[in-house]
């Protein structure tokens, strides 16, 4: 490793960004992540690149689909109703097949909501908040030091398999200054490209990018080829820590910020004669289900914890398939579980 | 024997899928001819819109992207951006571009972003079957205005060249029609400037063209024409509103 630095999260993203090569940033200010754009606007005349700040986050991510047509590492980042309003943008990028890097600072809702952390957009990421059968990867880093690790990947897996790739994290992450330390050089691993739209140079026959297929049988075909690569992304790019799971008397699942609270917990109740393990999943989507069906008989139950009203917790309980009880505790409204809070729910369960 | 007339070699040699008397394949034409006069077909990318015109990146020998309706004019400024030696136009109807596109053409043209606009104005909806657009004349019948369009129910209509004047960033703006030979050959030269003025990195350009619907408007495609230069003309004057002595 290199450079070892004291930097906020959402810098980090944008420099991690920068050193995975991406020249191209479009985005619309919304708290609280819009430290990235300052960064960009700052940063890219010093790499020949490209910071537009879109008239809203609609164009943004339309501006995204064109750079990503054309070849770019492209990156936008937005906070919840922002990204709601580059759901359209997404499905059409998804049907497209184009590669790209969202970023998405989450801060609690529903509507206009508050910008306080939360992990309430859980659904919309790995569900698909826009229309069709389309996902994205989506990743939760849950330090600083992931946040650039995870960005830089993000470039990779999207550019690997044509797709959305999703970092998702929170105000705390987002704000939160920590120590990060920098790799020398970046792996920008080399992607094919020749079905960018850069002009055929009179050499080629021309490039379309479209996810219009009025007929429904090349329909059927183009999504049981994007399912196809679903498949591949589930089987190559799954992401999980487990920790403290060898006979525990209960297995936590949380991600993001919420991971970091629930491993002070463990300790805590460790010194109480309460073993707890912890299923962290670091993809949301692909979901880490075979790491809970490895698990699922090992603890007396399951806790999820999350920030938001129950969202991943029916992802575990989907993996866990009724063999061990799966239980939920979650705060919202930008409001976080006390490590005695999350440790009094551990001590009902298990009663 | 010499050949006096040929297909432009930017369009492919395909059937289009347009109505009988629609000008779509007139103005996809001019632009083909434009392109291969310029000689930058290798280096043109352009953008289709959702509407009837949905699929003409299946016409066009260039680089293409469909792009979400109204959102042509910002994925055109993203593939402009990462190449800016590409010539880029966006091919949008009246109401993917002043319905529901509005913001876009604007802060592009408001940017004054290296791009060309071909704005294709038939005062209606042609694709979904008729419904009233946000450049649909006072009293004109639609499937969704079916007593006429009227002040008090639907507001007036959009004069889209006259708005975009106001912005600095837009330095071409011309409107044109293709309803007769003279006027087709008026709205080539307009096409060509506005493709010369993005070559020459001056700014954001844009080409009105008034066009027909025969089939939505529920007239032949003769009356059309004559419905062009009777109705539209009047409300949507014809010339240059910006950038006419502009050096390329």
């Amino acid at each position: 490793m290199g450079e070892k630095l004291l930097m906020k999260g959402n810098e980090v993203i944008a420099e991690a960004a920068l050193r995975a090569g991406c020249k191209h940033y479009f985005g619309y200010p919304i708290t609280p992540q819009t430290e990235i754009a300052h960064y960009m606007a700052k940063k890219m005349p010093e790499v020949d690149g490209v910071f537009v700040q879109a008239e809203s986050e609609v164009a943004a991510i339309n501006m995204v689909y064109g750079a990503a047509a054309a070849g770019a590492r492209v990156l936008t980042s937005s906070s919840s109703p922002g990204i709601s309003l580059k759901q359209e943008g997404i499905s059409y990028i998804a049907g497209a097949e184009l590669p790209c890097v969202i970023v998405n600072i989450v801060r609690c809702g529903p509507g206009l909501g508050g910008i306080l952390p939360a992990q309430c957009d859980y659904f919309q990421a790995v569900k698909g908040g826009g229309h069709g059968d389309y996902k994205m990867v989506v990743l939760a880093p849950s330090s600083v030091q992931e946040l650039y690790e995870l960005t830089v990947d993000a470039f990779n897996i999207a550019d690997k398999y044509r797709i959305v790739t999703m970092i998702m994290g929170d105000g705390i992450l987002g704000q939160m200054m920590e120590a990060v330390e920098f790799r020398n050089q970046e792996e920008i691993i080399p992607a094919d490209k020749s079905w960018a739209t850069t002009g055929t140079e009179m050499k080629r026959d021309n490039n379309m990018v479209t996810s219009i297929y009025i007929n429904p049988e090349m329909l059927e075909k183009h999504n049981q080829k994007l399912q196809a690569k679903y498949k591949q992304i589930e089987e190559n790019e799954t992401r999980v820590e487990v920790y403290n799971c060898e006979n525990p008397d209960i297995i936590i699942t949380a991600f993001g910020t919420v991971a970091r609270i629930v491993k002070n917990v463990i300790k805590t109740a460790e010194k109480e004669g309460i073993k707890i393990g912890l299923i962290r999943p670091i993809s949301l989507w692909p979901f880490p289900t075979q790491e809970f069906e490895k698990y699922a008989e090992v603890p007396k139950a399951f806790l999820s914890v999350e920030l938001n009203a129950g969202q991943m917790v029916e992802d575990v309980k989907l993996a866990v398939n009724g063999k061990r009880p799966v239980h939920f505790y979650g705060r919202m409204g930008g409001m976080i579980p006390s490590q005695q809070e999350i440790l009094d729910k551990v001590k009902e369960i298990l009663k | 024997m010499a050949t006096v007339f040929k297909r432009p070699h930017a369009l492919k040699d395909l059937s289009m899928h347009y109505c009988p008397g629609c000008t779509h394949g007139i103005v996809h034409r001019l632009i083909a001819e434009v392109i291969d006069e310029l000689g930058i077909e290798g280096k043109t990318i352009g953008v289709s819109p959702v509407g009837c015109t949905y699929n003409n990146y299946e016409y066009f020998n260039c680089d293409m992207v469909q792009a979400a309706h109204g959102r042509a004019p910002a994925v055109g400024t993203g593939i402009k951006r990462v190449n800016p030696d590409n010539l880029v136009f966006t091919y949008q109807g009246d109401g993917d571009l002043a319905a529901i596109g509005t913001a876009e053409i604007v802060h592009a043209a408001t940017r004054g972003e290296k791009i060309t606009s071909i704005f294709v104005n038939n005062a209606i909806y042609g694709m979904t079957s008729g419904q009233m657009a946000p450049t649909t004349l006072m009293n004109q019948v639609t499937t969704t205005s079916p007593f006429g369009r009227k002040p008090d129910l639907h507001g007036f209509p959009v004069k889209v060249c006259e708005l975009l004047s106001t912005l600095e960033g837009a330095v071409y703006v011309e409107r044109v029609s293709v309803h007769d030979i003279k006027n087709i050959m008026n709205a080539k030269k307009a096409i060509k400037k506005a493709f010369q003025i993005q070559m020459a990195g001056k700014g954001f350009a844009i080409v009105e063209i008034l066009s027909t619907c025969p089939t939505n408007w529920g007239l032949k495609p003769v009356d059309a024409l004559k419905w062009v230069q009777d109705k539209m003309i009047p409300f949507y004057p014809l010339g240059n509103f910006k950038g006419k002595d502009l050096e390329v």
